[in-house]
């Protein structure tokens, strides 16, 4: 092994430990945020008896889940019972390792350990686990990889409830990963990367992409939802029909590990919609080495600009997931054909026709001769914004969600058997 | 007092979902930054004052544990009548009667079983002597079943405020 790839191994396993540190402490800490939101949202207090303001609530309910009694139905399926929390979990986490989280950290050091040997790096060091080329292909494989926790965990409890919930899950991933794929491509038609680093690079050129790419922002924020199952898209857990759906025979540790993925997709979701959408570690107004067009500061690469960065992103990611909660203490379930409908009847053709008009746009700014990137985000925030506000103020009737009654009053009479001689 | 139903006249069809999701995600905002309504219980009490006569108070009307009145001298105002045992609904209540030299009568036993009481009131109602009430408390936990049947000493003893029953004449109570 060389000195530099010595170098590398080692800067790769201290961001894993922090990476790996900060999402473990993070997703407890965001079960107290829920029930702190939640309960806000509903003018209480939330939780405020252990340690200063509820801050231990998480180590509380932790040290109770390990020592809760684990279940075991005997009916389910051994080997799948205990693997399903497993592989909800593992993709949950993984993902944390792809998405850069500051500014790039020039670190430059040679020096000999005992036993080791030399270590050499030099340059700048991404501030991402692993900067991974196929970027959110990789994000998108893997995270639809947590769905067979789910299904198998339906799957392998034997009860109905369970195996109900655990259909749910799967027909609503595949339904929505659709959507969430092709949402995707409007990003790979204007940055022409999928890998995060690059895409992020393209968002300081311009705009951040929310605002270019406005519907697929939007389409990406739904798919989202869905894809992590938080209302209003729960149906999997449906704790109104199905107990709690696929997780209704798991207790103690098992159950927490769904909750803990749960979570854990949310802050993914999270970052994936502050990478691709909000600029990532990006600090507006403010270059960070390479040019910028409307920087009002520029600070060099360093410790200080990672460290701001960082800053700012953890804030853009603290708000994407707050928003996520807001949102599930807002809105009330899908219906499962409300479910269905969004995702096939709307989401899927409005984002094939968002990817038209975005190609048109882009041939048209190519043909007009429009290469600086700024302009061109600028050109196309003004379509994308008309298309939004079109599609969800004008002709949004019902057209995305609709009650039952808007259903009853769009079905046909049918009309009563004519009448025979004979009868 | 009139209770004013509010009536929603919901839209029926032709409903935006974005726009009614953005009006609703605006109001779960603003209730965040809204007085909280929780009471802290152990360590405020509906019964302590705290809240005044707020919304988290007990009210005065509340049928409790009860409590025996007593007199200047620190004798209950009892005068073993027979007229609460003989009313009450759930036969919860024990009076033997006794007479002092003077021919004044009063209760040699009095116990009240808490367990077997419905709280209706009746006993505070039909008391000549308004002597025993029903009290406006909750707190009642024992570590013994044998507790909760309360003597005379103890329910002459208790400190708390005593309903104002609810009289179906004046239901307002002026």
């Amino acid at each position: 092994m060389t000195p530099e790839m010595k170098g590398f191994l080692l800067l790769s396993i201290l961001k894993m430990l922090f990476v790996f540190t900060v999402v473990m402490v993070g997703v407890a800490l965001l079960t107290l945020m829920e029930r702190k939101v939640s309960a806000w949202m509903q003018n209480r207090i939330g939780p405020n008896r252990v340690g200063p303001g509820g801050l231990l609530q998480p180590a509380a309910d932790g040290l109770k889940n390990i020592l809760k009694e684990e279940t075991f139905p005997s009916a389910a399926n051994p080997v799948l019972f205990i693997l399903a929390p497993a592989l909800a979990f593992i993709p949950a986490l993984l993902l944390s390792g792809v998405i850069p989280f500051a500014a790039p950290l020039p670190v430059d050091f040679d020096f000999t350990l005992p036993a080791l040997g030399r270590f050499v790096h030099h340059g700048p060091m991404p501030m991402v686990v692993a900067d991974v080329p196929v970027g959110f292909l990789f994000v998108i494989a893997i995270s639809s990889l947590g769905v067979y926790g789910i299904a198998l965990a339906g799957w392998s409890s034997n009860s109905k409830y369970s195996l109900l919930g655990g259909l749910r899950a799967s027909a609503q991933l595949i339904s929505y990963e659709v959507a969430l794929g092709l949402s995707l491509i409007p990003v790979l038609l204007l940055t022409g990367d999928v890998s995060f680093s690059k895409i992020i690079a393209a968002q300081q050129e311009g705009l951040w992409l929310a605002f270019p790419l406005t519907v697929a922002f939007f389409v990406f924020l739904v798919s989202g939802f869905a894809e992590t199952n938080r209302l209003p898209f729960d149906l999997p857990e449906a704790e109104s029909e199905l107990v709690a759906g696929y997780h209704s025979e798991y207790s103690a540790m098992k159950f927490s590990m769904f909750f803990i993925a749960e979570y854990a997709n949310i802050v993914t979701v999270s970052a994936m919609v502050t990478t691709i959408f909000f600029g990532g570690w990006d600090i507006p107004f403010v270059a960070i080495g390479a040019a910028k067009p409307w920087a009002l500061v520029t600070l060099a690469p360093g410790p200080v600009a990672t460290l701001l960065s960082g800053i700012v992103f953890f804030a853009k990611l603290m708000f994407w997931i707050f928003f996520v909660m807001w949102i599930r203490w807002t809105l009330p379930r899908f219906r499962y054909d409300q479910l269905m409908a969004l995702g096939w009847k709307f989401m899927m053709p409005v984002t094939l026709g968002y990817i038209m008009v975005v190609c048109v746009a882009l041939y048209l700014a190519e043909l007009a001769g429009v290469r600086q990137a700024l302009l061109l985000h600028l050109a196309l925030t003004g379509v994308s914004l008309a298309c939004a506000v079109a599609l969800f103020f004008v002709v949004d009737r019902g057209l995305i969600v609709s009650g039952s009654v808007a259903r009853r009053a769009r079905r046909v009479p049918r009309r009563p058997p004519p009448l025979t001689a004979s009868s | 007092m009139a209770i004013g139903v509010k009536v929603l006249h919901r839209p029926e069809s032709q409903v935006s979902y974005v726009r009614a999701a953005l009006k609703g995600m605006a109001l779960t905002f603003k209730h965040m930054f809204e007085k909280r309504v929780t009471m802290q219980y152990p360590e405020e009490k509906s019964t302590d004052g705290a809240h005044g006569m707020g919304a988290w108070s007990l009210t005065p009307r509340w049928r409790g544990t009860h409590r025996m009145l007593t007199d200047e001298q620190g004798r209950s105002k009892c005068v073993a009548c027979g007229l609460c045992p003989q009313i009450c609904p759930a036969n919860c209540i024990k009076l033997v009667p006794g007479e002092d030299e003077e021919g004044n009568r009063y209760p040699l036993i009095y116990e009240i079983d808490e367990f077997r009481c419905v709280f209706c009131g009746y006993c505070q109602e039909v008391c000549p002597e308004e002597a025993i009430h029903v009290g406006v408390h909750y707190e009642n936990a024992e570590y013994d079943r044998g507790r909760f049947v309360y003597d005379l000493e103890r329910l002459s003893a208790q400190t708390h405020p005593v309903s104002s029953l609810w009289d179906p004449s004046d239901p307002r109570g002026e």
